[in-house]
């Protein structure tokens, strides 16, 4: 039953019950179990907003103010892209969260071969700060924070970002953006990796060194445990890769001389909500706590704002069944409620239609419904952390942050995050995990309704949904302002600014200066991305099996 | 229909095409590999061996790129072991190489090893000579080494390269199974590991007892970092310089006659072993054999005794 | 020798597109099932997967696509197949796939179609069945 692992006697009833964290759930407990546990309130939970924030980061959570939601905008062109940014922003939206196209995020301009078909398909296409220029137009980005879904060419989309707010007569220091930047992750997970791991966490630093320096109000990462997770890691090593790579960036910055008090406040993650809602509340709970223990006594961080794991408890794609979607709707209420009784600060829900394609904008609003009626309608702001002091969550909590202190034992037995991506350790342990995972669930150990391993009636396309179409008018546009753009710049200042970018990649300076220039100089994603890939080569995937 | 002169003339489809008849041991490709024997014997043949993990694909991926600078046309392949459970594998090491597919001069094949001990066979010298005779300089054959592969490689390749790490013991386990004496190009890779000195010197001093071998080559060894280049060029270099040195005394010729007998020793086993299976398998004494092992009336060693006795008078 | 009638397969990520779970635990059901199995790894042109296909003389291509461009993509791999006279290898596409767009792939020469979801009992036996 679901995804956990149960077995049952002869009349159905459960005899055991194991969480895919490996935790062994009891029938009952009492507070012996907490007795034995060694549980301590004030060392293990203390009061909401104090350390170690087991309960919450705020005294007074959902009550001083409900969750903040994040809806994934940005498709086709920036026009468009900044009409739907304008209506959000009507709509009483106060932060973007923008998702760029596949060629921008492998940094290839709209010409580029590869980018055949894809321009506009999944997010925005940008080339050049024209683009961005457009789809910012009007936006008051002194109130209006950006989060950027961009990974291998993040720091491009930080320089473009602060090059188009100075354009618009911001000062970079009043701007907010939040690219994702987690590059190690999409070496497990999500695929949009460019260049060799130790070049990639390198650009990581060059952005966090930056930020620090020039861009008081920006977050320069947002770890993304979600799709660890999603590519077959438990709950337990979602969180554990994701400290660990963490980790891997702090230590990049701190190599540089800087204290990480000075930027791990900044930090933000998005966790997954997919799973057994024990084991996710659970898992959150020890996650807030364990960050804040380990930023206090492996990197001395005490400022207690600084402690704070800070992010998204969302998503839950993984859990969405193409049959019968509609029950979709259902789970994500469910993946909800879990996110709410376990304190997440923000949340954002997928589409019931995502199993299939980019949500329409009915979909969208359906989730956004889902978590208004949660915190509105049925209670989920009458009280601080309600479940505290429950015997099973309690004992859970403590039993996950062991399952995830484990998790990460391993990792750095064997020399750290970097080197076991690099090595693919960490690809194939996960691959694999996948795939006897979904061999349990083809085989009905584990369970999904509507789902029924075996019956032909579930075929799998049988179902038809509302699709978002590509429109092949997004490349064109693309393509033409591309080439207007091209025969328009001062080809000599781009070639200027792309060679002192080529130098300071080349000798380990912080190149995102220079990225700024270039950005001011109309010079494309693709030339500046090609400079990386000219100067570090790009990544060869290791084996998965 | 397959034909050799689409072959000779380098047709990447019509070779590939003979390759699979090699590896499904298709009758059809005897044949042409017999035509096309007198056209093989110019290409230079590499081995490429070590541990599992140890960078191997991405060595050659670099190799493959330095060869082509050169001009060299290129060919691969890359063995991979086939699962004991199921008979399938995944064959993920053309994973790193995949910069090249789309090279005129480069070919990249990978084979299972399809239960052959020491994961090298006959089928990986078939097609070597199919490479061989298709116009590439150079032939890469790569292959997990656990021990047995390296002294299967030394029967297929004029020069052979062991990949060893730093800070694990392959490569001194390497040593005492007696790669020693097979072994022309010692790679230390991943040498910015920090214990990559203390492997290089051991090496040094396991290779100081060694004499140079009959053709007179003194063994190398050449410190890499697969994956940013670094000693790659060098690599390429040596193997070549390995490969002038036994040209210029001639010793290549050597061993491409001694190559070429164990070829035909190992053709030899095969095709009597295939011949007297097929025929003692449709004899009635097999038949009867069988009846009785399975109603234990007979045990499987005196069974098999007797009809090889039978067949082997001399 | 144990070599007869396996079946090669080539898993091929087409494009930008990175998610790659699919086709690496289908990779590894479809070695389970006795095959063996190329894997394209990410990122690839439809030239590098064409001369894959081409040098590793495979049986199946296996394309994985959950970006959505699955119909123009399959139109163009097809019309490179014929041209480069390897129409002969079967194309099967998994992924992203809305049943709407099945008889259209179907129509213009995929062999099948494996929308998400879809078991590897059926993936498998729909690759053994295009050798029966």
């Amino acid at each position: 039953m679901g995804v956990a692992k149960y077995t049952k006697d002869e009349k159905g009833a459960i005899k055991t019950v194991t969480y895919q964290s490996g935790i062994k759930v009891k029938p009952v407990y009492g507070p012996e179990d907490l007795e034995k546990a060694g549980f301590d309130y004030d060392k293990d939970l203390g009061a909401p907003g104090e350390y170690p924030f087991t309960r919450s980061l705020h005294p007074q959570s959902y009550r001083s103010r409900a969750w903040t939601t994040r809806q994934y905008t940005g498709f086709g062109t920036p026009a468009e892209t900044n009409e739907r940014f304008k209506l959000m922003i009507a709509n009483g939206q106060n932060g973007l969260n923008v998702a760029f196209d596949l060629p921008t995020q492998m940094g290839y301009d709209s010409d580029h071969p590869l980018a055949q078909g894809e321009v506009g398909r999944v997010g925005m296409a940008v080339d050049s700060l024209k683009d961005f220029e457009t789809a910012f137009a009007g936006i008051p980005l002194d109130r209006i924070g950006s989060g950027l879904t961009i990974n291998a060419v993040a720091t491009i989309m930080m320089a473009m970002y602060q090059a188009m707010a100075e354009k618009f007569g911001y000062s970079k220091t009043r701007i907010s953006t939040t690219p994702q930047n987690d590059i190690l992750k999409e070496m497990i997970g999500r695929g949009a990796w460019i260049f060799p791991v130790e070049h990639g966490v390198r650009l990581v630093g060059d952005s966090i060194e930056y930020a620090v320096k020039e861009l008081p109000r920006s977050n320069p990462v947002s770890l993304c445990g979600y799709h660890i997770r999603e590519s077959g890691a438990t709950p337990a090593q979602e969180i554990a890769y994701a400290f660990e790579i963490a980790k891997a960036y702090i230590d990049n910055v701190v190599q540089r001389g800087i204290n990480p008090s000075e930027f791990v406040g900044r930090f933000s993650f998005n966790f997954n909500v997919y799973g057994n809602m024990w084991e996710q509340i659970a898992k959150f709970r020890a996650a807030r706590k364990l960050w804040a223990k380990m930023l206090k006594n492996e990197y001395g961080v005490t400022d207690k704002k600084k402690l704070f794991l800070r992010g998204l408890f969302g998503g839950g794609g993984s859990g969405l069944t193409k049959e019968q979607p509609e029950n979709n709707i259902m789970r994500g209420a469910y993946y909800a409620l879990g996110a709410a009784l376990s304190g997440a600060q923000t949340t954002a829900l997928c589409s019931f239609d995502e199993a299939y394609t980019i949500p329409t904008p009915r979909s969208a609003l359906l989730s956004l419904h889902t978590l208004e009626i949660l915190m509105d309608e049925v209670g989920l702001r009458d009280t601080v952390d309600p479940l505290a002091g429950s015997y099973f969550i309690e004992t859970l909590t403590l039993e996950m942050e062991e399952k995830i202190l484990e998790e990460m034992k391993e990792v750095e037995d064997l020399g750290g995050m970097v080197g076991c991506i690099a090595s693919g350790l960490i690809q194939r342990k996960l691959s694999g995990q996948a795939y006897e995972f979904e061999k349990g669930l083809q085989s009905g150990e584990y369970k999904k309704v509507g789902l029924d391993p075996g019956s032909k009636d579930n075929d799998p396309g049988a179902t038809n949904v509302e699709l978002h179409e590509y429109n092949d008018k997004w490349a064109q546009i693309s393509k033409a302002n591309l080439k207007e753009l091209k025969r328009t710049r001062n080809d000599k200042e781009v070639a200027s600014t792309l060679k002192a970018l080529e130098n300071a990649a080349r000798f380990d300076e912080n190149v995102m200066p220079y990225l700024v220039k270039c950005c001011h100089a109309y010079a494309t994603v693709g030339e500046m991305a090609g400079v990386f890939r000219q100067t570090f080569g790009e990544w060869k995937e290791p084996d998965f099996y | 229909m397959l034909k050799t002169k689409d072959i000779l003339s380098g047709n990447k489809l019509a070779g590939a095409r003979l390759i699979r008849f090699i590896e499904d041991n298709d009758p059809c490709a005897f044949k042409l590999l017999k035509e096309l024997y007198p056209y093989s014997g110019n290409a230079f043949i590499i081995g490429i061996t070590g541990p599992p993990g140890a960078g191997k694909s991405t060595l050659i991926d670099g190799l493959i790129l330095e060869f082509r600078k050169y001009g060299k046309k290129v060919a691969v392949i890359a063995v991979d072991p086939t699962s004991p459970v199921s008979g399938g594998a995944i064959l993920g090491d053309r994973l790193r190489m995949q910069r090249h597919a789309a090279d005129d001069g480069v070919f990249i094949r990978s084979m299972a090893s399809r239960g052959q001990a020491g994961g090298l066979s006959r089928a990986t010298k078939d097609t070597a000579l199919v490479f061989d005779a298709m116009g590439y300089d150079i032939i890469i054959i790569e292959t997990v080494g656990a021990g047995q592969a390296e002294f299967e490689i030394a029967g297929l390749a004029h020069s052979i390269g062991v990949v060893s790490i730093p800070g694990t013991g392959d490569g001194i386990q390497a040593i005492k199974a007696g790669i020693l004496e097979t072994c022309d190009i010692f790679i230390v890779n991943k040498c910015d590991r920090p214990d990559a000195d203390a492997k290089v010197l051991s090496l040094k001093m396991m290779l100081g007892m060694r004499k140079p071998d009959k053709t007179g080559w003194t063994p190398r060894i050449v410190k890499t970092i697969a994956p940013d280049g670094t000693g790659v060029k060098e690599l390429a270099d040596t193997f070549l310089s390995h490969f002038e040195f036994m040209e210029q005394n001639s010793s290549i010729n050597e061993k491409r006659k001694e190559l070429e007998l164990l070829y035909f020793q190992s053709l030899l086993k095969d095709l009597t072993l295939e011949k007297i299976l097929l025929f003692i398998k449709e004899s009635k004494d097999f038949k009867a054999a069988a009846g009785k092992i399975k109603s234990r009336r007979m045990d499987p060693l005196t069974a098999a005794e007797k009809i090889v006795n039978k067949i082997c008078v001399f | 020798m144990e070599t007869k009638n396996k079946i090669r397969v080539l898993i091929a990520k087409p494009g930008l597109d990175g998610h790659d779970k699919g086709a690496k635990i289908v990779a590894l059901a479809l070695r389970d099932a006795g095959m063996e199995v190329i894997y394209s790894g990410l990122h690839q042109t439809l030239d590098q997967i064409i001369q894959t296909a081409i040098q590793e003389a495979v049986d199946v291509i296996g394309l994985s696509i959950m970006s959505g461009a699955h119909l123009p993509i399959s139109e163009k791999l097809i019309s490179m197949m014929k041209e480069k006279g390897i129409d002969d290898i079967r194309l099967t596409v998994g992924g992203v796939i809305p049943h709407q767009d099945i008889p259209g792939l179907k129509k213009m020469g995929v062999a099948k179609v494996f929308p998400g979801g879809t078991s590897f009992d059926d993936i498998i036996s729909g690759m053994n069945s295009l050798f029966e």
